[in-house]
């Protein structure tokens, strides 16, 4: 699903985000990204939905190589990937309903398909009564949940989330933890960037370990 | 291709929606586009309106040759005979120096002074219609040299003097329109632009978060660009009925300079084709605007 080779980022002006990692993660497979703050784990990220290119390597999603993918292909790699994020960039003005369907909007879905699965997406991570309310009335694990909805509204064979426990109590977190293991058990590859490595060890999926942009632990080097 | 119809369609109402929303806002950015557009086209009408006075003028405009002595009735009619043979002359009326005397009696009113003279001291003259068609300023003058050659022709007049300075003036006046529209043109492109650029940097979370679910630029710049389209076409409405109520204030006094002039004209409303037009340039101009200000700022917002 995803494979990296040889992959270095440099940021101008800055120092080296990523050096020299390669990794694999097969279609259907599960696993965690850990390491200390600004040990580059946001750049891989980055680099998976093509937010950034890298400064040297090989990056393959999907079978494609997207190192140096084209400005206009890029919506249509994004919407093969789910992404979550810390924050949980929700749009706070449009309701639960709107936020989940922005990504089939976007697609292009007729409206009857798409309210169909936003609502079995808000049913999956257990928000179908709230689809008329707006974000700022849910609380900070309801608005992840939200944002989990939006990811898999689409579909997508890969989920990538940024920290999305970050500001979470345990029981939440561990809550969360279990949505992913949850579609990942129907098929979906799942990414997760995060440092609570109590609730990781927990969980029992791969982690791969980041240390000053260099995969230490984890990965399979090609 | 069904697809895309109905996302134009649902764009459409969205955008018209989002100015609803913003009913101030909205309000003030049409009404400033309507007023730039409704300063050239009222221009224009007026001066439309003075060409065709003056073009009224013109046609009633006569030439007229006064004939020397040596020629005698016959020779005069002769001479009428071969000018209304002429191309641009319409028609040519001979009066005799009796007539002319006559004329002249009874108009002016010094029919006894003129009683005193034993001789008439009046010349027999040809007057002569030009052609409406070719009665431009140049032409005319062309036909006064010509006449002026001719050995039977003592003078040719017309009093034309007048007639070509309005023409002057209208032809500033309409360049003038032409420069004030192009101004007020931009004026418009750059009042949209600013506006859209506002609305980009309102929505600057949205645009970020639609790009990082996949949305392709061509759907985020959509709603923007029906938005410009809206406005200008909004502002191009707002214009019209403006147009017409300043042509409702002018149409009273223009009657009564019409009235002096015995002139035939009224204020010309203008035609359907003309109707549709403030909107349509008023649309054009803001998509426009907004084409520049989203190929400007939409580049700005990437996720990062």
């Amino acid at each position: 699903m995803i494979r990296f080779s040889e992959v270095y980022k440099r940021y101008p002006g800055g120092g080296e985000a990523l050096k020299n990692v390669g990794f694999r993660l097969a279609p259907g497979e599960m696993s965690f990204l850990t390491g200390h703050s600004g040990a580059g784990k946001s750049t891989l990220l980055k680099l998976i939905t093509a937010i950034e290119r890298p400064t040297r390597g090989q990056v393959w999603i999907g079978g494609e190589n997207i190192s140096k993918i084209k400005s206009r292909k890029v919506p249509f790699l994004r919407r093969r990937i789910g992404v979550i994020f810390q924050d949980h960039k929700l749009l706070y003005d449009r309701t639960v309903f709107d936020n989940v369907a922005l990504p089939l909007v976007v697609a292009g879905l007729n409206h009857g398909e798409v309210r169909r699965r936003v609502r079995a997406a808000l049913d999956k991570v257990g928000l179908l009564k709230k689809e008329r309310v707006y974000p700022v009335a849910l609380s900070g694990g309801e608005q992840q949940r939200v944002g989990i909805a939006r990811a898999v509204a689409g579909k997508p064979p890969l989920l990538l989330a940024d920290e999305p426990t970050g500001n979470l109590d345990p029981a939440l977190s561990l809550e969360i933890m279990n949505l992913f293991a949850e579609f990942n058990r129907v098929g979906v590859a799942v990414l997760i960037a995060s440092h609570d490595l109590e609730l990781i060890q927990r969980l029992g999926y791969r982690q791969m370990v980041l240390d000053h942009g260099e995969l230490v632990a984890g990965g399979e080097p090609l | 291709m069904r697809a895309l119809l109905i996302r134009h369609v649902q764009v459409f109402f969205y955008s018209l929606g989002q100015l609803w929303r913003t009913p101030w806002g909205s309000l003030m950015s049409v009404a400033v586009i309507a007023v730039s557009l409704t300063l050239p086209t009222a221009l224009y009408l007026v001066l439309e309106l003075t060409d065709e006075i003056s073009g009224n003028w013109q046609t009633g405009a006569e030439i007229t040759l006064f004939l020397t002595d040596e020629v005698d009735d016959k020779a005069a009619v002769q001479l009428a005979d071969r000018l209304r043979q002429q191309p641009g002359i319409r028609s040519v009326s001979y009066v005799s120096a009796a007539a002319a005397l006559e004329e002249f009696r009874q108009k002016s009113g010094f029919g006894v002074a003129l009683d005193l003279l034993d001789q008439n001291p009046l010349p027999s003259l040809l007057r002569l219609q030009p052609d409406p068609d070719q009665a431009a300023p140049t032409q005319i003058n062309q036909l006064i040299e010509q006449f002026q050659a001719l050995a039977e022709v003592d003078t040719a007049e017309f009093d034309h003097a007048w007639v070509q300075r309005l023409h002057a003036m209208v032809a500033i006046g309409q360049r003038l329109a032409l420069i004030a529209s192009l101004l007020l043109g931009v004026g418009v492109v750059l009042i949209i632009g600013n506006t859209i650029r506002l609305a980009i940097f309102n929505r600057r979370d949205e645009i970020e978060i639609s790009k990082l679910i996949g949305a392709t630029d061509a759907f985020i710049r959509r709603p923007f660009l029906y938005s410009g389209l809206q406005q200008g076409a909004l502002g191009g409405l707002l214009a019209l009925v403006l147009v017409y109520a300043s042509l409702g204030l002018l149409a009273p006094v223009a009657d009564r300079l019409a009235g002096f002039y015995q002139s035939g004209f009224t204020l010309q409303i203008m035609g359907w084709v003309e109707l549709l037009l403030l909107p349509i340039i008023g649309g054009a101009l803001g998509l426009f605007g907004a084409w520049l200000a989203v190929g400007r700022h939409l580049r700005d917002i990437e996720p990062g």
